[in-house]
Formats: structure tokens, sequence, C-alpha cells
């Protein structure tokens, strides 16, 4: 589904991708770890096309199609959700309103007939109920006045809303207290099909024992230094970045000679 | 940054969408302005002496006044001898229905959207339809007429209701208020008139589309409200003009009137021609608008959404006589490219108890300058009299400027005035959130900017409300920040 190779990006000049190739199928659930710093973010941010971040070198193809060709709206509109680290607030703009918005423009790419409002209501309430969500925040302004849980909660929502091939939830774990984690780890298990993929990026192994990856990759200094599956996770838990640093520079300092 | 200066090249590139020339013909006036100009105007009217005599004051007044240069932007030269101050079409008889209508006339209201038809009675719409300067249209007049419900041109009213009109006229609004009143009263072509009775509330919505057609052609519209004790009207004004290259003056007198227990609720979308990018052409609308509440526990409430206009110079204001009465003002300014808006609000407390809320949300892009300018005065004898005023500025873009001027002045210690005011910008984040959930930047800037004015947008009647959105998203076309 998704594939990126050799992927490298500036921002503000400095590069912070370098060299990025990875290769996520549909199905899959793929956890991206690594130290801060190290260019997790970036690549979240690549992917969904903000602006201030500029491709150097390499290629991004989500199912035959060249991302980095698209606007930010038209990879959203192929399929690609990025459930953001720290969500903006937007007053007076109701959560449900932007949601209908979003969802007519993504059914229209996809040549669907719009929703009609009693089922686009009768969706909203299902999915609600799916990832736990309440009723009230989904009527409120979006996201304005939210806790930090709330925040990250309204993301997977959106994403269960949307329904996209790709997710790409960027530290959606950071800031929520255990009982928040269940409820958004429950809610991104339900939302897993045969057809869908989701890349999670995490500090912390903790969110893995909710959502459990096929394969764990180990980011550093912008590049993926070490893949597995979900037990390197563990044994990143036990013994930290410090060793893949280690060797990432042992190995970098052997190639230089 | 580079995005932003395509959007905004977009934006500056796109043509004014009602920017069109009907092709009727028109009586106009020789260009000038003197005491015969005014005495044409009011022969051509057939009217009564004193309302000559009315002009002729507004004349000597207008003559005296000096150009306001109080405002926050340079005032520009106006030749008031070049500009024609008469226009009317000329099939001026009555229609029974709108198959009788000049078909250029119908055209160019279908192509303004002006739904002048069996959906706009569905709706339960009253239109009376300014073209130019006189009325050519007017419906509902029979089911109004049964409830004793006058509303008809000011011509019209002169006519049949010189009582009512000769009692209130220029009593909110004197001839001497400043220039562009004066001027008015010297000039002004026609415009609407309604009285509400005691104890009526008027069932329907009514509404005004004014429209400036004729090139050189000052448009001056007169429009006097009044409702009587127990009474309540919700009023309508809306136009759009048509693209010119001169500039084109526009300077309108409205009066509210409301005694004891009525309400007036007064609401205008104005899309005037605002200018290329360049800020050529476009209309300067220079207005006053003033509301009295009269009696005790009266209420008059202005709602404005102004996206047009080269410059605009508006202050609606509420002279809160009555004891309990109270007065709100809720406001959208949008300047884009290089337009101006000077926009507020003045409100006197005189009475004791009086309330007055003020909500001003002013939006810049481009390198459009708004501001804010406002006053609450309270008087010695307004016990107890509270304001609260909110002033919010949001700028698109880092060309473009917000300003208030917000004037407080208490003789009352017992008055509560709270004011609160914010700017912001509109975020890359914001806008990025909104692409990233398959939202294009357009639409993302429409949602926002409409989030943003929605205090003021749900004060609208319901259709105006839509159109109204619409009005933002258009001005703000491709004006990313």
């Amino acid at each position: 589904m998704l594939s990126i190779k050799n992927l490298h990006a500036n921002i503000e000049g400095k590069e912070i991708l370098k060299g990025i190739n990875l290769e996520v199928n549909a199905g899959e659930v793929h956890a991206i770890m690594g130290p801060n710093g190290s260019g997790k973010s970036s690549l979240s941010s690549v992917l969904a096309g903000r602006e201030n971040y500029e491709v150097t070198e390499g290629e991004v193809w989500l199912d035959g199609k060249n991302l980095l060709d698209m606007k930010p709206e038209e990879r959203a509109r192929e399929g690609v959700f990025l459930a953001f680290q720290y969500p903006v607030e937007i007053p007076g703009v109701s959560n449900i309103n932007f949601l209908r918005t979003a969802l007519s423009e993504i059914r229209i790419h996809r040549n669907l007939p719009p929703l009609s409002a009693k089922d686009f209501l009768k969706m909203t309430k299902e999915k609600q109920e799916l990832v736990e969500f309440e009723a009230k925040l989904a009527n409120r302004s979006l996201n304005q006045g939210f806790s930090g849980g709330e925040k990250k909660r309204n993301e997977v929502f959106q994403l269960a809303m949307l329904d996209p091939k790709l997710s790409i939830l960027d530290e959606t774990d950071s800031g929520l207290d255990i009982d928040a984690l269940r409820i958004v780890s429950n809610g991104i298990n339900k939302l897993r099909t045969a057809d869908n993929a989701f890349v999670l990026i995490t500090h912390y192994q903790r969110l893995l024992e909710y959502i459990v990856p096929d394969f764990v990759h180990v980011l550093y200094n912008g590049q993926i230094v070490r893949s597995g599956t979900k037990e390197l996770a563990l044994e990143l838990e036990e013994k930290g970045y410090d060793w893949l640093k280690e060797e990432y520079h042992g190995q970098e300092s052997i190639n230089t000679k | 940054m580079e995005k932003d200066d395509m959007m905004l090249d977009e934006l500056a590139n796109k043509e004014y969408e009602f920017g069109f020339v009907t092709d009727i013909d028109m009586d106009i006036s020789e260009v000038g302005l003197n005491e015969d100009t005014v005495r044409f105007i009011s022969a051509k009217k057939n009217e009564p002496q004193w309302l000559l005599d009315w002009r002729m004051k507004g004349f000597r007044a207008f003559q005296k006044q000096d150009m306001p240069q109080w405002q926050n932007f340079e005032m520009p030269e106006i030749d008031f001898q070049s500009i024609s101050y008469y226009a009317a079409p000329k099939k001026q008889a009555k229609y029974a229905s709108l198959d009788e209508v000049d078909p250029e006339l119908l055209k160019t209201f279908a192509k303004l959207g002006i739904p002048m038809s069996e959906q706009k009675q569905l709706a339960g719409v009253a239109v009376d339809v300014v073209f130019d300067s006189v009325s050519v249209s007017t419906t509902y007049k029979e089911h109004l007429n049964e409830m004793g419900i006058i509303f008809c041109s000011i011509s019209e009213a002169v006519k049949n209701h010189p009582e009512l009109v000769q009692k209130y006229l220029g009593t909110v609004v004197p001839h001497t208020d400043n220039t562009f009143a004066s001027l008015n009263t010297a000039v002004f072509s026609d415009g609407s008139f309604v009285y509400i009775p005691k104890g009526v509330r008027c069932p329907m919505e009514l509404s005004t589309y004014f429209r400036i057609n004729a090139e050189n052609t000052g448009q001056f519209e007169r429009t006097l409200i009044i409702a009587d004790e127990d009474s309540y009207v919700s009023y309508l004004e809306g136009c759009t003009a048509p693209m010119r290259d001169e500039n084109q003056l526009h300077a309108a007198v409205v009066e509210l009137i409301a005694m004891k227990g009525a309400e007036i609720k007064y609401s205008t979308v104005q899309n005037w021609y605002p200018g290329d990018k360049d800020g050529k052409g476009g209309i300067f609308n220079f207005v006053t608008k003033r509301g009295a509440c009269r009696g005790d526990h009266s209420k008059i409430s202005w709602t404005q959404v102004e996206t047009g206009s080269a410059i605009t110079w508006k202050y609606p204001s509420l002279i809160l006589q009555g004891d309990h009465s109270s007065g709100e003002f809720y406001s959208v300014a949008v300047t884009n490219n290089k337009q101006i808006a000077d926009t507020g609000t003045k409100i006197y407390h005189l009475g004791a108890n009086t309330k007055s809320r003020i909500i001003s949300k002013g939006i810049s892009a481009g390198q459009g300058q708004n501001s804010y300018r406002g006053l609450v005065q309270m008087g010695s004898k307004a016990k107890n009299a509270r304001n609260f005023t909110q002033c919010d500025s949001l700028l698109i873009g880092d060309q473009c400027g917000a300003h208030t001027f917000p004037y407080i002045e208490s003789k009352n210690n017992t008055a509560t005035i709270e004011h609160e005011a914010t700017t912001s910008k509109i975020g890359e984040d914001q806008v990025f959130y909104l692409n990233q959930r398959g939202i294009d930047s357009e639409q993302a800037i429409a949602l926002i900017v409409n989030g943003y004015a929605k205090e003021v947008l749900n004060q609208l009647p319901m259709e105006f409300a839509v159109e109204a959105q619409k009005l933002l998203s258009l001005t703000l076309e491709g004006s990313v920040g």
C-alpha cells in the first residue's frame, strides 16, 4: 500500500530525513519508535504534505500513486489520515459540520453519492459508540476547550468517520492517562481491517501492549536503523536506545573509513 | 510564503462576479449640484412644498459643512459637481405581475440571485425592489395593508401618508448631522418606508434590495421605519452593484424609531463593488444609520455584514431614550485587496436601566484596512445602564491591518461597561489541519471565517445567513494566510 523509497527531506535547509525506506501492506500495523529528535514527527508531516518540509530526494507511493505530487487535501482524499500530535482548535466551527464537509469531499473523490443528513447522523452515532466518543463533544466547536485526552479521542473519532486507507498516528498516546489510552487503543483495534493499515509513531512501548504491531522500526538520525517484530519494542523498553545509537555511529564510522 | 503569494494573486485576479451593466433606458438629471438640482428632483417627484423646503435646508447645511477628517483613512476627493443626482427607469408604471416587468431588469435580478419570485412568497418575504432610485415592484402590499402595516417606497409614503413622513422624517438623523446626511437630505431619490401600527407583529421579514446601475449616478437612499407601541418588525437590506471604473458615491440615511415596547431588527448584507485588485473603482459607502428607542422597554438591533465597497464609512448608532430600552449591534466587516472599512457604532444611554451589546468581528485580508470605531456613552440619568462590548479582529496574510478605536464616556457611577477585544491570525496550522481532512484551502478559510463570525451570522434571518456565509467565502476566496 505505502512504499517509501530513500526519502530525504529538509526543514529550513536542515536535513531531517536522510533516506527512509519503508513498505507497509494492507492489513498491517507498523510502529515507529525512536528517541526525541530522530525525525518521527517529521516523517508524518512529510507524508501528510506539510508545506514547510522540502523533499529533496526519494519517492513515496500510495497504491501506485505518487503521493509527493499531491496537495495535502488530495492525499487525505486518497486515504492518508494523520492523527495529529497536537490537534488545533478552531473556534465556532462545529465538529460535526467540519466532519460533514470533510466526508463529503472524500466521498466526491471516491465517486460516492453524498450522504443524506439522516444517514450521516446515523453514521456519526455508530462511530461515536464504536470509539467511545461522547456526543456532547461531537457537537462542540472543533477541539475548542477540549482536554488533551479529548482532543486525541476526537482524532480517533475522525479516523473512524473518514475511513482512511493509511492512518498515521503521531504520538496519539502522549498525554493520555491509562483509561484514555485504553479507550483510544480499543477504538483503533476495532477499526483495523484487512484493507487498511496503521503507522503508529510512539515513544513508549506501553501503547504497543494495547495495539499489537506487526512490525517495529527504530528511527534514529533521520534513518530507520533497525526493524523487527513486536519483541524489538520490548527490547527497547528494557535497554533504551543507547545501544542502537552506539551501533549506528559505529557503523557510520566504518562506512566513512 | 510563496504559496500565500500565489493564492493572493489568484484572489486578486478574480473578477467581481456581479459586475455587469443592465441596458435599460434611464431618465437622468444633468450632472452637477445646486439649488436647481434639488428643485428638479423635488419637482420630478411631485413633492409637497414642506419637503422641498426641508431638502433646501439640507442643501444649505451641506454647503456649510466640511468633509469629516477623523476617520482612519484619507478621505478621497469627491467631486460633487460631476455626479448626476437623479436617475429613474423610464418605465415607471406599477405592474400587477412580474410578467409585465422589463425583461432586462428581471435578467439582472436573476444574475444577482434576487429571488423576486414565487419562491420568495413561500419564504414569506415581501420585497420592495429599489432599482437605482425608484421602486418598480412592491409585493405583499395587500396582505400587509390588512394589518395596517405600511411598507412602500418613501415617495409613495410622501403621497399617501404625508402626516407620518412629516412627523418623523429627519427626527433621528437631523438635516445638519454630517456632510453625507445633509447631502442625502437635499437629493435623496427614494428608499423605503415602514410603519407598524400599535400592537402589530409584522408576520414576515420585510426586505429591500438596493443596486446602483447608472454610470455616474449617486445613490441616495432614505429609509424610515417606525414601530409604534408594542409592535415588532424585522427588516432586511441587501445589495450588490455592477462593475464600474469610476468611483460611485453611496450616501444613504436610515432612521429607525421604536416606541414603547416596540422592537425593530434591522439586518444588512452589503456587497457593493469593492474595486479591482489595485483599488481602482469601487463604491464609496458613506452611510448614516441611527435608531431611536423612544419608548420604555423598546429595543433596536442592528446586524450588518459588510463585504463590499472600496470604502465603508458607517456607524449604525442607537439612542436609548426610554427606560429599560435596549440596543444591539452585531457586525462583520471584511476587507480584502485595497478595501477600507471604518465602521462601528455609537450607543447613547439616556434612560435608566438601559442595556446594550456590541459584537464586532473585523476580518482583514490582502492589503485591506479594517477599523472598529465605537462610542459608548452613559448619560447622567442612565442609572444602572449596562454595556458589553466585544471587538475581535482576524488577520489573513501579513499585509493587512486591523485597528480599534473604542471610546467610553460615563457620566454615571451606577453604569457598568465591559469591553473585550482580541486580535488573531488564521494559522497555517488550522488550514493544514483542515487540508489533512480532505478540505482544500479555500474551503478551509471559509469554514474558519464563518466559525469566527458565527455569533453575528446567527443574528441574521435564516436565508440571509446563508447568503452572508457565501459572500464571506466569496470575498475571501484565495486569501490563504
